[in-house]
């Protein structure tokens, strides 16, 4: 698994429930408490290690650990540069909806050896959305549902989610967006301050 | 009035509206045959940050390259070629420029922000809304700023194997070729005995003849020669007592709580007389020997480091004054007589 990842759970762990935790955590997955660099590629074995260490340490359900972190991604202050780069996908949250196609294929434009799982996009009949998450790791499908939450309060727009069928690796998340303009939203400007 | 005319035109080439070809070329310029705008596309409006309708393109933009110009005719001269241009709002800013005529005497000219575009976007407070959906200027600012965040990650990461890797040079206590201690595992010691108050014995070991078996046998037998000369002094070590390499040929050995000068002298003998053994290395037989200059530490001196390894020199420098292969305990009478340097 990428280094990316595997720190950004480690971020997500410490950050959320203190340095203490993700200390135990990294030792009973083995490890080094030191953590991942995230320019780096790590045995997925290890990622597998640290999220069932992690489960076993906070008592909480897996798919809840997975979803937190997606929100975590987006919503903490010292991941903003992650915010801004899905914020180039649109405009208005319907335009970010329709930019998760290129998602995996935006994240290789800036680290080519980060795999993402396949995201595919439709409209259901009732004017709601489905993505179809293919792919990469199990329970990725948890991620993108707290990322999207996020991103969602982030463009100010209301929405609900839920994750379904999910079965061989692949899960469906369900968007049934409510309303686009519910609050004003974080601001974005394309100028960082990079 | 303004926009019936702008719409005219517009129309009279390909039925577009003003508003979509300003969504299309969202920094175009239309100009009529005289070189006044008749529209001006709404992103190079927000940047101009007035109505350009009716000025003169000369107020509004300067050509730099290929050739500057001052009125259409010299604009339309240099239809289809590329264009280098400046805004009169901001003439550091070189952006890019491509113009065509149109059929009734005027010109179409578009702009682009080229190699500016970063600096663009935040001086004029761009937003996505300000690109065309089809340009990837927007795609090229997100490549920018994610690239900048994955090389800020990669330098972070440089940083701190490069600190790893001064850290392990700098707590590397170990001489590499004859594992013994080096010079800063020698220095923690003598500090931590002087801050004990601890009693010792300093011996300074210097090879006699050693650049000859380096010089007539090579570096090789030279580098075996003072492995094995560690060697010897390791096993006359207690495990109280250090022994370090300090140099090419140079030893240190410190002796916890021997301070009697006729003892430490036996000592020293006793190591000269070993270390002159023939050794054999490689098939050659090679024969070295070694002066020993010895300074002592009692309970009750003050003194530093600096100074025990001074007074250690200077008696080695008596020793080897007199014929190498010598022993001579520091004392200060030795002080005044056996360097000119010592006072």
């Amino acid at each position: 698994m990428h280094g990316l990842v595997n720190r950004a759970i480690q971020c997500f762990l410490s950050e959320t429930y203190g340095r203490e935790c993700w200390t135990r955590v990294a030792r009973a997955a083995e490890v080094d408490p030191g953590g991942f660099e995230a320019m780096m590629s790590y045995a997925d074995e290890l990622t597998e290690a640290v999220l069932e260490s992690a489960v076993a340490r906070l008592d909480l359900p897996r798919e809840m650990i997975l979803e937190d972190l997606g929100t975590f991604l987006v919503s903490h202050p010292d991941l903003e540069p992650l915010r801004r780069l899905l914020r180039f996908g649109g405009e208005t949250f319907l335009d970010f909806l329709f930019s998760l196609d290129d998602l995996p294929e935006r994240a290789r434009l800036a680290v080519p050896d980060l795999e993402l799982p396949e995201l595919e996009l439709a409209e259901d009949a009732e004017g709601g959305f489905a993505i179809r998450c293919k792919g990469s790791w199990p329970g990725a499908e948890f991620v993108l549902q707290g990322m999207l939450r996020a991103m969602a309060d982030d463009y100010g727009a209301l929405v609900l989610l839920d994750v379904v069928d999910r079965e061989g690796g692949e899960a469906t998340v369900t968007i049934s967006l409510l309303d686009s303009a519910f609050h004003e939203g974080r601001s974005f400007s394309l100028a960082g301050d990079l | 009035m303004r926009g019936t005319r702008q719409e005219g035109v517009a129309n009279s080439m390909i039925g577009l509206t003003g508003t979509a070809l300003g969504r299309f070329l969202p920094m175009h310029l239309c100009l009529d045959p005289v070189g006044r705008v008749r529209q001006a596309g709404p992103t190079l409006e927000r940047i101009a940050g007035v109505d350009l309708v009716d000025r003169p393109f000369t107020e509004i933009l300067t050509l730099r390259r290929p050739t500057v110009v001052s009125d259409i005719g010299g604009l339309l001269a240099l239809e289809g070629r590329p264009l280098k241009l400046t805004l009169a709002v901001a003439p550091a800013l070189p952006l890019k420029g491509l113009v065509a005529g149109l059929p009734d005497g005027g010109a179409m000219l578009d702009i682009s922000m080229g190699i500016s575009l970063i600096e663009a976007v935040s001086r004029f407070e761009l937003t996505l809304g300000d690109f065309s959906p089809t340009d990837l200027a927007v795609e090229l600012l997100y490549l920018h700023e994610a690239k900048s965040v994955v090389s800020a990650e990669l330098r972070r990461l440089a940083q701190r194997l490069n600190g790893a890797r001064v850290s392990a040079e700098q707590e590397a206590a170990t001489d590499t070729l004859t594992g013994l201690a080096n010079r800063r595992r020698l220095e923690a010691t003598l500090a931590r005995l002087l801050g004990q108050g601890r009693p010792f014995a300093l011996m300074q070991i210097d090879l006699d003849y050693f650049k000859l078996v380096n010089d007539s046998h090579g570096h090789d037998v030279g580098d075996a020669v003072l492995r094995e000369v560690a060697h010897l002094l390791r096993a006359q070590c207690r495990t109280q007592d250090l022994v370090a390499r300090i140099g090419g040929d140079e030893f240190v050995m410190i002796l916890a709580d021997i301070v009697e000068p006729f003892h430490l002298a036996r000592i020293a003998d006793r190591l000269i007389r070993q270390i002159e053994e023939p050794i054999h290395v490689g098939g050659f037989e090679c024969r070295i020997s070694a002066s020993i200059g010895v300074a002592v530490r009692a309970r009750q001196d003050a003194s530093d480091a600096k100074r025990i390894m001074r007074e250690a020199d200077i008696a080695l420098y008596q020793s080897k004054g007199t014929g190498r292969a010598r022993v001579t305990v520091f004392s200060p009478t030795a002080d005044a007589t056996g360097d000119p340097d010592a006072a």
